[in-house]
């Protein structure tokens, strides 16, 4: 919808024109995969085990998430500076509920605490939100000092529901959403492995069969079919890479401890997706589906790339406002279930600077803050390439405040390269 | 008044301030159905500030409108759209990033049974309507950023011509058209004013508004000078209005 396919104007088409593909969308992948096979072979080949891949997918997962919603915000000229705080909050109320407040009512471990948990983060995320969309779209005072007050606001009353202290430990099936603790096994991941791949293939499928309906050109059959492919391999690929990660010994004779049984001899288990993942992968097709198939999403998208044309076409784009903070704040509260439950407790500093890795998550991946532009998938490709980058240098043993200097200076970069190559393209930046 | 029966648009009384200038003061203005009334001034006379009043997107500060003789409450542009009021804007009101079909559907988009926009629909959808608006149009998957003025203008129209409307308010709508394409709206224009519609039609081109419209109203510095039957006048005398504010002696309205 962004990306203006060329038209074939009788002469030859390239090969990346008959794939149709993005090719931002490539330019972004092929970084990412050059930053790894880089710390991979400084790293001496542990940049790219199972270990360390699964874990950069779990610490991904919070910004991830986070990254999605920015582009809705980003794309409508606003912005959002209290992803961080609002999930710090979100998480402090959930920590003193399932810590404190539940297990008085029901006792420790009683079935209801996670959902009861759940509902009060969403609540909170989603109502701190919708203040915010009210501030900015009725009342007209501008996104970044609505959501610079709230930076400073939330997290600091989050502070006093929890005096400050660490709220631990948590609930145990509030743990599963965190990634070491909660992950489906090889067989389950292999099984939504399929699944994932039909359900891409038939999308993509469906969507030539809609346009071979109406008459309009596709791409050749080869085409097609490679896409497809690589779209299958590329998830069965990730999927078999979870799924030989072991499960430390230790930790599976601990289990079957717990269940009063022996652990057979040599017997191995495999982590399989964490179930953090799956969630983002929900998110992500989801929040994908709302930005180029429903209205919602088309009114963002007009919204962003002319307030009044909007307002003209009878769009009540002060809802839209209230509409996307709120979707940004309740995807704070599931970051803020993901990120505390990774880290096992909460901490009043969980969270800290997630604003600022949000927005260069957006931003890398293409969201312009002129507005009108971005995309869900290269949001999280962006965050994505930032943990890499961090945890690649972390690995390697970089210090801290040089890792920052080099995400700072990839920031700039990213979009420098991005108003070339919409210079090159023809696009008015 | 020659006319019979309830207008279809009665603006009566009509003002509206920016800070201390008066845009529109006191104006009073009405339209038929099957009938075309164009609207004339100088740049500034207040000419798009009066439809933009019927269209939803100014509040009038006093006057009322009446609709087929109903007092009518227009808030904002959903209202208008709900009184079938479509309008094509002097600055064409397109989303830039957006490709012709979104554009033209905006608002009010066509949806699978799911709930899902219908983007394949809207696409022949909009083959249709601008193989007769623009036959050389071509530029449909392209954002609109990237269409030339005359195309662009083009969408505009379409989308407002698509929905049925009773009322449609064209502000300059040929500013950007080339001969052929002006001769195209100015064809469109006559077939939709034989289907009954009545059009408000904003235009500088005095030629097209002799050829065009049934009567005219000439507006001065946010005041209007005086409407007439454009068959009992000449484009001189129109002239004469626009530019001295004064009606010409002995000519109805
Ligand atoms: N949003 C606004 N804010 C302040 N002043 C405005 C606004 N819109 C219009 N005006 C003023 O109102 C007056 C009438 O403007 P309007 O756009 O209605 O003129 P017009 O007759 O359509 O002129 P043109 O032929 O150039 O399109 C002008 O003096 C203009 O500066
Ligand atoms: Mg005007």
């Amino acid at each position: 919808m962004n990306t203006p396919t060329p038209q074939d104007g009788g002469q030859k088409r390239t090969l990346l024109q008959s794939l149709e593909l993005d090719t931002r969308l490539l330019g972004m992948i092929g970084a990412f995969v050059v930053i790894c096979l880089v710390f991979n072979v400084i790293t001496d080949g542990r940049f790219l085990t199972p270990r360390n891949i699964f874990n950069l997918s779990i610490q991904t997962v919070s910004v991830a998430i986070m990254a999605t919603g920015m582009v809705f915000v980003i794309v409508t000229r606003h912005i959002d500076l209290s992803v961080g705080a609002v999930l710090a909050i979100c998480s402090s109320v959930m920590g003193v509920m399932q810590v404190q407040l539940l297990p008085q009512l029901f006792g420790i471990g009683h079935p209801l605490v996670m959902p009861l948990t759940v509902l009060a983060g969403l609540l909170t995320g989603a109502a701190i939100g919708a203040l915010n969309g009210w501030l900015v779209g009725y009342q007209r005072i501008p996104a970044f000092i609505v959501t610079l007050g709230g930076l400073l606001i939330w997290r600091n009353v989050g502070w006093y529901l929890t005096d400050g202290q660490t709220v631990g430990p948590l609930d145990q099936t509030f743990m599963l959403f965190g990634g070491v603790e909660g992950t489906v096994g090889s067989a389950l991941s292999w099984g939504l492995a399929i699944v994932f791949s039909v359900l891409a293939v038939f999308g993509l499928w469906r969507a030539r069969q809609a346009k071979i309906h109406h008459e309009f050109p596709v791409k050749p059959l080869w085409a097609e079919g490679a896409l497809m492919a690589t779209s299958v391999a590329a998830i069965l690929g990730f999927v078999a890479i979870l799924n030989s990660y072991a499960i430390p010994v230790g930790r599976l004779k601990r289990e079957f401890e717990s269940r009063g049984e022996v652990m057979p001899e040599g017997y191995v288990d495999y982590f399989g997706l964490p179930i953090s993942v799956l969630m983002l992968v929900v998110i992500v097709v989801v929040m994908t589906l709302v930005a180029r198939k429903t209205r919602l999403g088309r009114y963002i998208f007009a919204a962003g790339g002319n307030p009044d044309a909007a307002e003209l076409s009878g769009i009540n784009t002060r809802m839209l406002t209230v509409k996307i903070f709120t979707l940004m704040g309740v995807l704070c509260a599931i970051s803020a279930m993901v990120a505390q439950a990774r880290l096992a407790n909460h901490t009043n500093d969980i969270g800290s600077l997630d604003e600022l890795r949000v927005i260069a998550a957006a931003v890398i991946g293409g969201t312009a803050l002129a507005g009108g532009i971005g995309t869900i998938y290269g949001a999280v490709l962006g965050a994505v390439i930032m943990q890499s980058l961090q945890s690649g240098m972390a690995m390697v043993g970089v210090d801290a405040p040089f890792q920052n200097i080099v995400v700072g200076g990839v920031l700039v970069l990213a979009v420098w390269i991005d108003i070339q190559y919409r210079k090159r393209t023809g696009e008015k930046v | 008044m020659s006319h019979r029966g309830t207008p279809l648009v009665e603006m009566r009384d009509i003002s509206i301030a920016f800070g201390g200038i008066k845009a529109v003061d006191h104006v009073t203005i009405d339209l038929y159905p099957g009938e075309v009334v164009g609207l004339l001034g100088h740049n500034g006379a207040g000419k798009s500030t009066l439809i933009k009043c019927l269209s939803g997107a100014y509040q009038m500060d006093s006057g009322a409108i009446y609709i087929n003789g109903e007092k009518a409450e227009i808030r904002n542009p959903r209202d208008a759209r709900a009184y079938n009021i479509e309008t094509i804007y002097q600055t064409l009101a397109l989303a830039d990033n957006l490709d012709a079909a979104s554009n033209l559907f905006l608002g009010r988009e066509l949806v699978t049974p799911f709930g899902f926009v219908d983007d394949a629909q809207m696409e022949a959808e909009t083959r249709k309507i601008m193989g007769r608006l623009n036959p050389n149009f071509r530029k449909f998957k392209e954002p609109v950023k990237a269409l030339s003025g005359g195309q662009r203008q083009s969408v505009a129209i379409a989308r407002a011509v698509y929905f049925n409307a009773k009322i449609l308010i064209m502000d300059e709508p040929t500013a950007a058209l080339g001969p052929h394409e002006t001769q195209m709206v100015a064809e469109l224009i006559e077939e939709l004013k034989a289907q009954g519609l009545g059009i408000f039609l904003i235009e500088h081109d005095i030629h097209n508004v002799m050829r065009l419209c049934d009567r005219a109203s000439v507006m001065k510095n946010g005041q209007l000078v005086g409407t007439v039957n454009v068959k009992d006048v000449t484009d001189e005398d129109i002239l004469g209005m626009i530019i001295l504010g004064k009606k010409p002696e002995g000519v109805a309205c």
